[in-house]
């Protein structure tokens, strides 16, 4: 969670905001004041672009993703937040997208991926420009210059140059993805393709322009809570771990905010567990090598995509949240069920069918805001449906691996974060030369904790987890 | 002055403001403030209900309130109140 702290806060500020709102039943008339109550003509906090008007215009964009619309179907720059709030209001269904590109953010970042620094002598060989296949650079008063429209970053420029002139700019996003998901479209644009996304959040956390938002469905969610139409919350074992209150009072926040029953996914996570090392046991004895865990959606994902070999390792047994919105469904039929999730993994997993709704943690932590409530000072009670402190430490890393193996005896290992480290172990696995017998595996580093929409630093966090492990 | 005491909200409002991190003060400071800080974490110290939680998080440094609370703030603020103090 290493993002710009100044990006972080003007995000959870709108989201309290439009949560506020929504909670009053006045969000179309409140929406298109928004960005201009947060960026006043005399207020301090912009400057950071070019002015303040740009600043609003990113922000009502921004707005525009918490409302759940893709900021690339506008049409009409015109068309006010009011009505898009209307339209959140009365829509039936959720748009599958889960992330839009700010462009009007994202174009501040650089845009060609090499850039010719005064190390050029503008020699007489002009490698770089007689070698760039598309005629990118010219030399320009004795300095060769990449156009960036032209160049398609393939680095043939870098290697030709005898005085290592050129450089290799990073882009940010593009670096952090570790599913090539994201990159410059013909049309000049980021893009990110759905097909190869897995939805880690890896581009949201790493762009420094916080260019990349997520599509949210926090309307559907809070405007129901509002209108106190029944609502259950299946709460991710790392939301226990943001607040330093005790979990029961966590419970209690969630009814008040509105949900009429309350449920741990630990609870899932528990059973899942018992399920996962029935199954690796039965694959040990059938001759597999090793079980990896299924449970991160985001690394299932990337082993489709990129990791072939690893396919029939991963471990067939439900995820967690698949067990607790199933004990969901039958203990309170016809209850839409809400999922709090650390991530966007799961809210792809999520709009798969297994629940009607996500909320993040961030989105969730500006809705007790919104609703002036205070974790630390709400009333404990247990969940509906509560886990043991094995489920619950399914929130770091390592607690899956803990809770599978602790019965068989077998050799684990734990890995988290997609980086090139884990990208090299899990190819060691995918040869068949890993040591463990099963391989617990985490996107993000250091586990659910460390997710992309969680709202405390993951440290913090660490420490909390680390509290429960000799509890009940 | 020896040391200085700085209070953490550990509120609702200033962790969803990102202050949850200000608990690791004292691995942030730099090397000549620490061991001169006093870390305290406390229940909302109700200091979020202007602007609508918008000047979250929050901190006590040696009593006085401090709005936006970040590690460079803190800090400044402690080597002041040393500073005057010695």
């Amino acid at each position: 969670m290493a993002r710009d702290t100044n990006a972080t806060r003007i995000r959870r500020e709108l989201l309290i905001r439009l949560s506020r709102a929504i909670f009053r039943g006045e969000l179309p008339e409140r929406a298109d004041r928004i960005p201009l109550e947060m960026l006043p003509r005399d207020g301090r906090g912009h400057g950071l672009r070019c002015c303040i008007h740009r600043e609003r215009a990113i922000l009502r964009y921004r707005a525009m993703a918490v409302l759940g619309f893709s900021v690339q179907d506008e049409r009409d720059e015109l068309k006010p937040l009011a009505e898009y709030a209307r339209e959140a209001l009365a829509r039936k269904r959720r748009d599958p997208r889960l992330l839009t590109v700010l462009e009007d953010a994202c174009s501040a970042c650089v845009r060609s991926a090499f850039f010719v620094s005064n190390a050029c002598r503008g020699c007489m060989a002009q490698g770089c420009a007689l070698n760039c296949p598309k005629q990118a650079i010219r030399m320009e008063q004795g300095h060769a210059v990449i156009d960036p429209e032209l160049c398609v970053n393939c680095g043939r420029c870098q290697d030709q140059c005898p005085f290592n002139a050129i450089l290799r700019v990073p882009i940010p996003c593009e670096e952090a993805c570790p599913a090539e998901a994201i990159g410059r479209a013909a049309s000049g644009k980021q893009e990110i393709d759905p097909a190869r996304c897995i939805a880690c959040g890896k581009c949201m956390q790493a762009c420094p322009f916080a260019a990349i938002a997520e599509q949210s469905e926090l309307v559907e969610v809070l405007a129901a809570l509002a209108a106190g139409q029944p609502r259950v919350a299946l709460f991710a074992p790392a939301l226990a771990a943001q607040f330093q209150a005790p979990l029961e009072q966590l419970v209690g926040a969630l009814r008040r905010l509105g949900f009429c029953a309350v449920v741990e996914v630990a609870a899932g996570a528990d059973r899942a567990a018992a399920a996962e090392a029935r199954e690796l046991e039965e694959r040990l004895e059938a001759g597999d090598p090793f079980m990896t865990s299924s449970c991160c959606p985001a690394y299932t994902g990337l082993v489709a995509a990129r990791l072939p070999a690893l396919r029939p390792r991963v471990s067939g047994t439900p995820t967690p949240l698949a067990y607790a919105a199933a004990m969901a469904a039958s203990q309170f039929p016809g209850v839409p069920r809400v999922f709090i999730s650390p991530c966007l993994a799961k809210r792809r997993e999520a709009l798969g069918g297994c629940v009607e709704h996500v909320l993040t943690f961030e989105e969730l932590g500006a809705a007790l805001v919104a609703r002036e409530i205070d974790v630390d000072a709400c009333a404990a009670g247990p969940a509906d449906l509560p886990a043991s402190a094995a489920g619950r430490c399914f929130a770091a890393a390592g607690g899956v691996a803990a809770a599978v193996g602790a019965g068989g005896g077998a050799a684990t290992e734990s890995l988290s974060g997609l980086g090139p480290e884990t990208l090299r172990r899990l190819r060691l696995y995918a040869a068949g030369k890993g040591p463990a017998r099963f391989l617990e595996v985490m996107a993000c580093e250091g586990g659910c904790i460390a997710g992309p929409c969680t709202l405390a630093d993951p440290r913090v966090a660490r420490r909390r987890v680390g509290t429960w492990s000799g509890g009940g | 002055m020896d040391t200085v005491t700085v209070t953490i909200c550990a509120g609702t409002a200033c962790v969803v403001m990102d202050g949850s991190r200000l608990m690791l003060l004292e691995e942030q400071l730099p090397p000549h403030l620490k061991g001169r800080v006093k870390l305290r974490g406390e229940r909302c110290l109700e200091l979020c209900h202007r602007q609508g939680a918008a000047l979250a998080p929050h901190v006590l440094v040696q009593g006085e309130p401090m709005d936006q609370a970040s590690f460079e703030r803190i800090a400044a603020r402690i080597e002041a109140l040393l500073a005057a103090g010695s």
